[in-house]
């Protein structure tokens, strides 16, 4: 196939869509809220009106607004239904051809959590049905694909996204060019593209939302990755808790190989693609890329010291680029628009745009993609519409490996140095807003019992320290400690954080060293309730000492 | 698993003790047959076995100690690898799961707006704790860590469909029918 295929495909697709399209979410969010008889509903109606020729109804992907889904979008009227419900199917299709008032509610697109976005990854998303490539095509898809193997060397793509100053997206903020640049250096023998998709950050959905409403998007980011660095097969490890993402990936493969564009020969080159899907089975150690190797080896989960990185061996001992969803996500409009239009997006060091999965208690849930360095109150306040009744006493960013930020420092701009200087991190981009309501040593405790799950055992610190850390927190929380304990709970959150293996072990304390330091005094105030360190009665011995 | 500079290694066809295994097998063959399929269509590639795990709990419910024996040896796998791999991994169970289950998701955003509870009172409700099934055998109580639903939080997955912003009550109506009927 060449460009001119490439094109008559986007044309045709472009002819046999309708004049007004009428965007039905069908991501896993608003599928739960029964978006699916609603989107047959909507298609019933159209068909009875006798309105096939003017209006269509799509099957979309996620338009960020999950927390009132299901949703449904007429761009063509400026129009955005929320909450809708299969019986007001016909009532929207009547308001769009007699412009009477349709029963669903009616939704503000100017409202800051739509107008303050920024959207790169997920340009498409929403817009296009992820099951059709035509669609992703007639929207500029795989053009990024066709210059970079037809009018770039490797070198030239290499050099694009470094000076891109794109950094991975996955948490860490590693420069996504200088990762590229040292598996392109190795000797050129076999080497391996992976896809990190085991999103396991609790409180975080946006690589699963990327995939569910774009797939074709990250496929065409890693088969240029592959171009990069001299790679001719790729891996996705999805977790199985994704069942649609799966499905729509396995599907967007299949019809990205009839047309050519994965498997050998990629448009009538010499360059060979091919991505393989594997599934996780639910480990959230997996996440971690040395850890994510040995699973898709087929082995236990287990990670192993670096280095060697795996850039200079990771899969089956050959040389591995590993990247996140969403950095592979960012690629295409890279080459597209060029490295310094992206490099004038974003902060100083963090580029670009990230997604967060804002959740909690807020009033606008959803997922919203906003320029670095965007304040944390703009992103909360604004956007989110704050706290329903009361005020936010503190965000959590990071998931297990992050902490949790106090409402004072919501003017703190959202960029991967600031949040690490926080105490804290960007992770893959959660972001739970608490309220009053919400116990800070509680949430620590709740992170703690999840990383005491979550361990994989190979080393000590990790395997036995978070479980020591649990019962310090269920002590406090009990009623039970003293500032002994306290301090005893501090010190072997230094000891876990400096000598565990992997990432998941050095971070895990987190969530408790920053809510210590932001909230010291609820702990103190369960402490102190504990007349004077004497031990109460026993009440309540923690379920866990079997563990 | 160590990392070894070799390619992964491509087990010959086992197909003399496969096809003893399957006869032998009292439970029927058709499910043995489906993972029979799924190890050629694999290549019988060892580093298949988490694909052929998956297989093998969709189509057993479980992975009884047979099915980890048979795999192991369609592998060309020790036994002890196998039931490594399928004890790490949280989704693969050993033991059998109810005819119903329910999954109510413990991520932050569920637990910020009381997944925590709904599990309690489901717990309260059927008698039985997390990990669990009822004496009939007809409904598990699960939990996952995050099911990536959180806009709609808390969530709760029965019998395989998400169901978002459920309340405790809502989760207890929607399991009654599944073992009050059954039990006594």
């Amino acid at each position: 196939m060449d460009l001119q295929e490439l094109h008559e495909i986007g044309a045709k697709e472009h002819r046999s869509q309708k004049p007004i399209r009428v965007h039905c979410c069908t991501s896993t969010g608003c599928q739960a809220a029964n978006s699916l008889t609603l989107k047959k509903n909507l298609e019933n109606s159209v068909k009875q009106n006798g309105l096939s020729d003017q209006i269509q109804v799509v099957g979309v992907g996620c338009m960020g607004f999950c927390g009132k889904g299901p949703l449904v979008q007429i761009e063509a009227k400026n129009k955005l239904y929320e909450e809708v419900t299969p019986d007001d199917a016909a009532s929207i299709i009547n308001a769009i051809n007699n412009g009477t008032t349709a029963t669903a509610a009616e939704g503000d697109l100017n409202h800051p959590f739509f107008a303050k976005q920024m959207r790169i990854v997920r340009e498409t998303s929403g817009k296009i049905d992820p099951e059709k490539i035509e669609e992703y095509i007639a929207a500029g898809g795989y053009e990024s694909l066709y210059k970079v193997i037809h009018d770039m060397t490797s070198a030239e793509v290499v050099e694009e996204i470094t000076k891109s100053g794109l950094r991975g997206r996955g948490g860490g903020g590693y420069p996504t060019g200088l990762k590229w640049a040292t598996v392109a250096k190795m000797p050129p023998k076999q080497k391996y593209i992976i896809c990190n998709a085991d999103e396991g950050d609790p409180g975080a959905f946006m690589d699963r939302s990327v995939l569910e409403s774009d797939p074709h998007r990250v496929l065409e980011g890693m088969a240029i990755a592959g171009y990069a660095v001299g790679a001719s097969e790729g891996f996705i490890y999805v977790r199985a808790e994704y069942p649609l993402a799966i499905d729509r990936l396995e599907m967007a493969i299949k019809q990205a190989k009839k047309l050519g564009i994965l498997g050998s020969q990629i448009f009538d080159s010499p360059f060979d693609f091919k991505i393989n899907i594997r599934i996780g089975a639910g480990a959230f150690v997996c996440g971690e890329e040395t850890a994510l190797i040995s699973s898709i080896e087929g082995g236990r989960g287990n990670p192993r010291p670096r280095p060697p990185y795996p850039a200079q061996s990771g899969l089956w001992g050959c040389p591995t680029l590993i990247n996140n969803v969403e950095t592979f996500a960012n690629i295409s409009a890279i080459i597209r628009e060029g490295a310094e239009w992206y490099a004038n997006i974003g902060t100083e060091k963090s580029k670009g745009t990230k997604i967060f999965a804002l959740t909690g208690k807020i009033r606008n849930n959803g997922l919203i993609e906003v320029p670095m360095g965007i304040t944390l109150r703009e992103i909360v306040e604004e956007m989110g519409g704050g706290v329903p009744d009361g005020e936010v006493k503190a965000i959590q960013t990071g998931g297990p490996s992050g902490g949790c930020i106090p409402a004072s420092l919501l003017d703190t701009p959202v960029d991967y140095d600031s949040l690490i200087k926080l105490g804290s991190m960007m992770g893959s981009g959660g972001m739970v807003v608490m309220d009053k309501g919400t116990s800070m040593v509680g949430v620590a405790q709740f992170y703690m019992e999840f990383c005491r799950g979550e361990t994989c055992g190979k080393c000590v610190p990790c395997r036995a320290g978070t479980v020591q850390m649990y019962q310090a927190l269920t002590k406090i929380i009990n009623k039970q400690a003293t500032l002994k304990d306290l301090e005893k709970l501090e010190q072997l959150c230094q000891m876990v954080k400096a000598t565990s293996l992997c990432g998941l072990g050095q971070s895990a304390p987190n969530p408790v060293l920053s809510t210590l330091h932001y909230f010291r005094d609820e702990y103190l105030g369960l402490i102190e309730s504990n007349q004077n360190g004497k031990k109460p009665p026993q009440h309540q011995q923690p379920a866990t000492a079997h563990n | 698993m160590q990392t070894s500079s070799e390619p992964p290694k491509v087990a010959e066809k086992p197909k003399e003790p496969a096809k003893k295994a399957e006869k032998g097998h009292p439970s029927g063959d058709k499910r043995f047959k489906v993972l029979d399929m799924t190890m050629k269509r694999n290549q019988y590639r060892q580093d298949a076995l988490i694909e052929v795990l998956h297989k093998a709990q969709e189509s057993f419910g479980f992975l009884e100690e047979d099915v980890l024996l048979y795999i192991a040896r369609g592998l060309k796998l020790p036994l002890s690898k196998v039931y490594g791999v399928a004890t790490f991994y949280h989704l693969f169970s050993l033991k059998p799961n109810g005819a119903h289950t329910c999954v109510v998701c413990l991520g932050t955003a569920c637990y910020v707006k009381g997944s925590g509870e709904v599990l309690a009172e489901l717990e309260k409700h059927t008698g039985i704790h997390q990990g669990e099934t009822t004496e009939d055998g007809q409904l598990s109580i699960m939990t996952a860590r995050c099911i990536g639903a959180c806009g709609i939080a808390p969530a709760v997955v029965f019998d395989g469909t998400v169901a978002g912003k459920v309340s405790a009550s809502e989760a207890i109506e929607k399991v009654k029918p599944w073992f009050n009927n059954n039990t006594p």
